[in-house]
């Protein structure tokens, strides 16, 4: 199958320059190529095109080369032949052959997991609905179901989890999503107002907000295709590492809580509050948002800010390496975390898992490194911090190290930092007609994909957004298998996944 | 074991903030706006120009209105107009109207109308409130704040006001998010549970009006039309001084001037 091959730098692509196959040679090409982990899937989704027609885009990452494939097939709009499933070969497919048939009515033959996804509104079969969410069950003198949700304890956003539990021990967790969509995607396209479209990337996930403006920005900064002041490569930088600061250090305090370590939870709310702070007193917002914007910026580092943050973030890495200390040396604590909600490392390769809960099983998945974008891809090499075991332990070490080494990473661009030139944003700079271009980007969770497609007079006609929770809520159901019912929280918040993210 | 807890002891010290009333935010916060109606022909155009950018519509150029309950504080219309528009950090947001959200020239503060304030709540839950959050398409940062105002920092509970599990324990609902389809009938069976009386907040820009979602087919706020809000906090997100503020102001033991 043939593909047109560009990577994570390069400038948005023509969209005919994509090439186009049937269905047959697609499937036996991800058929093979997905066998090696080399290759993951970043986007599989279809649009509709003139003609009635239905076009199906691939986006494919091959973490050797640092490449990104882009591939199509299409087929008749209502040609109601199903094609065979490639989630029953690989199991990574799952979400996106989900919402291919859920949005469009695509039937894939063999699927073994046809479930629907997130109930957008503009769904193919109406009479699909949360309340009759077709639930998995086990018949079993022994087992009962426990169901927990939409709505939870805490104040956390909402999702429906339904265990099936041989006593205490779960045989099995059902996540089931699509409370929390907006219709994001849909809003996204259809207005011109490109300020409110960067705010709509901004919600797609509160807790990424940085992120997930960032790859926005890249995605239309692509499609722009004119040069952007060399002084925001540094300042998104130092926003996205700040934000994965304050979200690790934000989870460290919630496994903290969930095990009655108090110390580790106050310690942790505070020194949260203390980076999302360094944050407001840059922008004006705890959550960073506002602050990256397409060509320029509205708050651009002045030398006292700067100073500012670094000054807070050592003092931040400093005691937060305190608490790292104390976890490692409490035989209470490692008594809950090790040996608990394992992932092995070829499960997680298997359901596609990405970002820092990859990294805690041993697979080395981190765009930073895999797929450089911004100062990353030139003077800041990255090195992924991977452990092997996969259990909430690791998960929560990598955090542990990740706040680390944010600071370093942050310190290191802030050293001897002179303001320079900026630009103020530019919302009006047009885009290239007839293109695809992507925005790809590590958040803190890991992998954050965003695609637009421009129709002829350069407006956005379709804007695909990937959270990395899209993958990994999966892995969370696999992380409880066997496990008592009572480390779930714990298992749950080791991954701390999102809802929106995955509902847009 | 011992000697790495009172290190992290040591340098946490005490990180409660001594008196919640007195807080005053970072000079880089957009709060409360200011609106100031355009002198001649070029402010006048600026401000057309910010109004056509607004990316909710919150701002109305003429009559000269902005709406804080639609309003991302993103703070575009103040670079844009800066004659007409300045934002202050003033975090005193809250209003128990939605009316109250709408500032317009000469406005110098949110007006809190305590007339509107039912007299049950003073009464009932001037000492002790416990809340059920509910986000209903809110986007994890209002709910991250909202958990903040317990922390160890805001430690609202010190007043007697925190966030139960249990809407059959709460005095009452805070809703985020600007209410999805999806979630419509569990919102419902959420604040069905609450015994009366009760309070009803919304929490946040979108809840307030939809927010950025306000057009979307994927939203069903009849919600908002069935029930009476008590309190409505604007935000994205709602800052936790501009939730205890609110929450304060609406139970009497805090007044504005
Ligand atoms: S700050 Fe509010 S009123 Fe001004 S442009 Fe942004 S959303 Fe509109």
């Amino acid at each position: 199958m043939n593909y047109l091959i560009t990577d994570n730098t390069s400038g948005a692509v023509r969209l005919r320059d994509i090439p186009e196959t049937d269905y047959a040679s697609f499937y036996d090409d991800l058929r093979t190529r997905l066998s090696d982990s080399r290759w993951h899937v970043g986007h599989y989704f279809a649009l509709p095109e003139e003609e009635a027609r239905l076009r199906f885009y691939l986006l494919l990452l091959d973490d050797a080369t640092g490449q990104v494939l882009i591939g199509s097939f299409a087929r008749e709009y209502y040609d109601d032949t199903a094609l065979p499933s490639l989630t029953a070969l690989h199991a990574q497919m799952h979400p996106f052959e989900r919402e291919i048939a859920e949005r469009w009515g695509i039937r894939f033959d063999g699927m073994p997991w046809p479930k629907p996804l997130r109930f957008p509104f503009d769904r193919y079969d109406r009479n699909s609905t949360m309340d009759n969410y077709p639930f998995y069950a086990m018949e079993g003198g022994s087992l009962h179901e426990v169901n927990v949700g939409p709505i939870h304890a805490g104040i956390i956003e909402p999702g429906a989890f339904r265990f099936i539990c041989n006593g205490e021990q779960v045989l099995h967790l059902e996540i089931a999503l699509g409370y929390q969509h907006r219709g994001v995607e849909h809003l996204f396209a259809a207005t011109r107002n490109r300020l409110r479209q960067l705010c709509l990337a901004e919600a797609a996930a509160g807790d990424s907000a940085v992120a997930h403006a960032t790859a926005c920005v890249e995605t239309i900064e692509k499609l722009a295709g004119t040069a952007r002041p060399a002084q925001l490569a540094p300042e998104r930088l130092v926003a996205l590492e700040l934000e994965r600061m304050a979200m690790q250090i934000a989870d460290t305090g919630a496994l903290s809580m969930d095990v009655g370590y108090q110390l580790g939870q106050v310690a942790c709310e505070a020194l949260r509050t203390m980076t999302i702070n360094t944050t407001q007193a840059w922008c004006g917002n705890r959550f960073g948002k506002n602050l990256i914007r397409p060509l320029g910026t509205d708050h651009p580092l002045t030398a006292e800010k700067a100073a500012m943050i670094r000054r807070n973030v050592a003092e931040i890495a400093r005691r937060y390496d305190e608490v790292r200390h104390d976890i490692k040396s409490s035989p209470t604590l490692l008594a809950r975390f090790e040996q608990c909600g394992i992932v092995p490392r070829e499960e997680m390769l298997r359901i596609g898992g990405v970002g820092q809960a990859a990294r805690a099983s041993g697979a080395a998945r981190d765009i930073r490194a895999s797929h450089p974008w911004g100062l990353f891809a030139g003077t800041l090499a990255h090195e992924s911090i991977v452990k092997t075991q996969g259990d909430v332990m690791a998960r929560l070490m990598v955090r542990c190290r990740e706040v680390l080494q944010s600071a370093g990473c942050i310190d290191r661009l802030l050293e001897g930092f002179v303001p320079a030139e900026t630009r103020r944003p530019d919302y009006g700079a047009p885009l290239a007609p007839r293109s695809l271009a992507f925005g790809l980007v590590e958040g803190w969770r890991g992998e954050t994909l965003h695609v637009a497609l421009t129709d002829d007079r350069g407006d956005i006609a379709a804007y695909r957004i990937k959270d990395p929770s899209l993958h990994n809520w999966m892995a969370l159901a696999l992380a409880v298998r066997g496990e008592g019912i009572s480390d779930f929280p714990i298992c749950n918040k080791s991954f701390n996944l999102s809802y929106c993210g995955h509902d847009l | 074991m011992i000697f790495p807890k009172i290190r992290v002891l040591r340098s946490h010290g005490r990180q409660a903030i001594p008196d919640l009333d007195a807080v005053e935010l970072t000079s880089e916060f957009r709060g409360r706006p200011e609106l100031t109606e355009p002198a001649d022909a070029e402010s006048r155009t600026a401000l057309d120009e910010a109004a056509a950018l607004c990316p909710t519509g919150a701002l109305a150029a003429a009559p000269f209105a902005l709406d804080l309950g639609r309003c991302l504080f993103c703070g575009e219309c103040a670079r844009r107009a800066p004659q007409s528009i300045r934002f202050t950090n003033d975090y005193r947001l809250g209003s128990p109207t939605r009316e109250g959200l709408v500032l317009r020239p000469g406005d110098r503060r949110v007006e809190f109308d305590r007339k509107e304030v039912r007299p049950e709540i003073c009464r009932c839950f001037g000492r002790t409130l416990k809340l059920r959050e509910v986000s209903a398409g809110g986007d994890a940062s209002v709910e991250m704040e909202l958990g903040a105002t317990g922390n160890v920092n805001f430690d609202l509970g010190r007043h007697g006001i925190s966030f139960t599990a249990s809407p059959r324990h709460a005095d009452g609902v805070v809703v985020s998010g600007p209410v999805t389809r999806n979630m419509a009938e569990a919102l419902d069976i959420c604040y069905d549970a609450v015994a009366e009386p009760k309070i009803l907040v919304a929490c946040g820009t979108d809840a307030c009006s939809g927010g950025l979602f306000a057009e979307s087919r994927a939203v069903d706020r009849s919600f908002f039309e069935r029930h009476r809000v008590d309190l409505w906090l604007p935000g994205t997100p709602t800052h936790p001084m501009v939730f205890i503020d609110g929450v304060r102001t609406l139970l009497g033991l805090k007044t504005r001037q």
